[in-house]
């Protein structure tokens, strides 16, 4: 059996960015395609080259260099080193389509005089990211479908999370004088004329209220708002919310967005210099490309460098920041110089919490989900006739 | 839409029916079904597993090929509006397909083992990290 060398391996794992192409997609890691390797699955193996990699300070996403990284617990980043595309693209599926969450799926109008119609407004309802105690909401079960023309389960404490939303809009005191006078502002002049998700009362039942003494249910984010009323009109209804996943509705998916991309490889093939190296940076996002100086070991060692000592020259300072955009493919002064890629192995894995769950812990849920998946299928084989 | 007045018609859990006792509550309790399609033989055999997708498919493709024993093997979901997802294995030397599929889910569990384990390190590691 043969071993292929560092310097190879890492060329097989290598996609080639050109300007018009992707090539080397694919993986070959598989018996049979590399004469003489064994590629056969090893669990110590993958053991050994596997790596998880968190970030001290969150890096910043090229695609939104503006939004800042708000809360880590929410809004992970990681890296997963090591892995098959096939198996960290089920993670992904997982996270977004199988993580099971409490929703509002249930709502009884009472009154609604709003102008948002009440079929919207539950929609708008549904769509509320909740939370609470971790659990309390681990203990909570499924509402069981109905068998064929059977009944539903009754909602229950132990499926069945109750909310009541009751408000009234008034006129403030001495609201019609300032209107009179010509005041527009909606907060000088009514109460209660916006409904926020805060609003919405968790009425414990049964053994929730010892679950969910410490940490209730209730909005993740209290200020979103799902309507505006004016002087008269009334809001009065109860909810029920239940288990569900994001395959059923996307009000159940944990995340806003779980998602992964390659870690960027730049290889500066021929050295940049002058004004040249910064047109180069120029031609990446920020601090994708640092200016160095040539010092005179560079100008010895390197015949291009020489007589060029102190000039600028281009190195690359933080792949992780690019966004891949063959930009520098399209100067005619960079060509042969520069060649992109990206690492085929390495996903930055950006999972965005919707406020239930943390991100580490769906990350660890979606794993567990897929070993369920696995383990569900293999008792169906042992079943099978 | 049904609007009851009196919110307290909700019935409270009987403690004696402990719902954690119900079986389909717990996800890792459903069995998948699975069945041989016609055709198939001893060493080239389609599976057709009930309630799966891309998702394990494609893991499970993966891992399969990485079985020298395995001289093709591939997915696929026949209809969409269906909820089911064939796999289809062919062997060299005799070895049965059955066994291939088995080992296979073998390897995806413990795959999932040593990532949660790596996983959990990795955040450990960080939190201590920052903590200082």
């Amino acid at each position: 059996m043969t071993v292929p060398g560092a310097e190879e391996l890492a060329r097989r794992k290598r996609l080639q960015v050109g300007p018009e192409t992707v090539s080397n997609q694919a993986s070959t890691d598989f018996p049979g395609h590399w004469p003489g390797e064994n590629h056969e699955w090893n669990l110590d193996h993958f053991r050994e080259n596997l790596k998880v990699q968190f970030y001290s300070t969150p890096p910043p996403d090229p695609l939104r260099p503006d939004v800042e990284n708000t809360d880590p617990a929410l809004d992970l980043t990681f890296s997963l080193i090591g892995v098959d595309t096939a198996i960290a693209n089920a993670f992904r599926r997982i996270l977004i389509a199988e993580v099971p969450t409490v929703a509002i799926e249930t709502v009884f109008m009472l009154q609604n005089t709003s102008i948002i119609q009440d079929e919207v407004l539950s929609h708008r309802l549904g769509l509320i990211p909740l939370h609470g105690s971790r659990d309390g909401l681990r203990w909570m079960k499924w509402r069981n479908k109905p068998a064929e023309g059977g009944e539903e389960e009754p909602p229950s404490d132990y499926n069945c999370a109750q909310f009541t939303l009751e408000v009234d809009c008034s006129w403030q005191e001495g609201g019609k004088d300032r209107m009179r006078q010509g005041e527009t502002d909606p907060n000088k002049l009514y109460v209660n004329h916006s409904v926020y998700a805060k609003d919405m009362v968790w009425v414990p039942i049964g053994k929730q209220h010892q679950l969910f003494k410490d940490d209730p249910i209730r909005a993740a984010n209290p200020d979103i708002l799902i309507a505006k009323m004016r002087p008269g009109q009334q809001i009065k209804l109860m909810m029920h919310a239940f288990k569900g996943v994001g395959k059923d509705h996307t009000k159940f998916s944990p995340v806003a967005t779980a998602s992964y991309r390659l870690m960027p490889a730049i290889d500066i093939l021929k050295p940049i210099t002058g004004a040249d190296a910064k047109k180069f940076a120029r031609c990446f996002p920020k601090g994708v490309i640092k200016l160095e100086k040539v010092s005179p070991e560079d100008a010895q060692k390197d015949p291009e460098l020489q007589g060029k000592e102190g000039e600028a020259k281009a190195v690359v300072h933080d792949p992780m920041r690019d966004t891949v955009s063959r930009e520098c493919l399209r100067h005619a002064e960079f060509k042969d110089k520069v060649r992109l890629g990206r690492i085929r192995d390495h996903f930055i894995f950006k999972i965005e919490s919707t406020g239930q769950w943390n991100s580490d812990e769906l990350f660890l849920e979606s794993v567990r989900l897929l070993k369920i998946k696995a383990l569900r299928v293999k008792r169906g084989l042992a079943e099978m006739t | 839409m049904a609007a009851p007045e009196d919110p307290s018609h909700i019935q409270i859990a009987d403690t004696s029916a402990d719902p954690d006792d119900t079986s389909t509550n717990d996800p890792s309790n459903i069995t998948n079904r699975v069945t041989r399609l016609s055709g198939s033989t001893d060493t080239a055999a389609s599976f057709q597993i009930e309630k799966e997708d891309h998702t394990l498919g494609n893991a499970l493709r993966y891992i399969i090929m990485k079985n020298p024993d395995v001289e093709f093997c591939g997915y696929s979901i026949p209809h969409p509006s269906e909820d089911k997802m064939n796999i289809r294995i062919q062997t060299y030397d005799n070895v049965s397909a059955e066994s291939v599929l088995d080992k296979a889910l073998q390897d995806l569990m413990d795959m999932c083992d040593v990532i949660e384990e790596k996983f959990r390190e990795a955040r450990e590691e960080h939190q201590n990290k920052m903590e200082e």
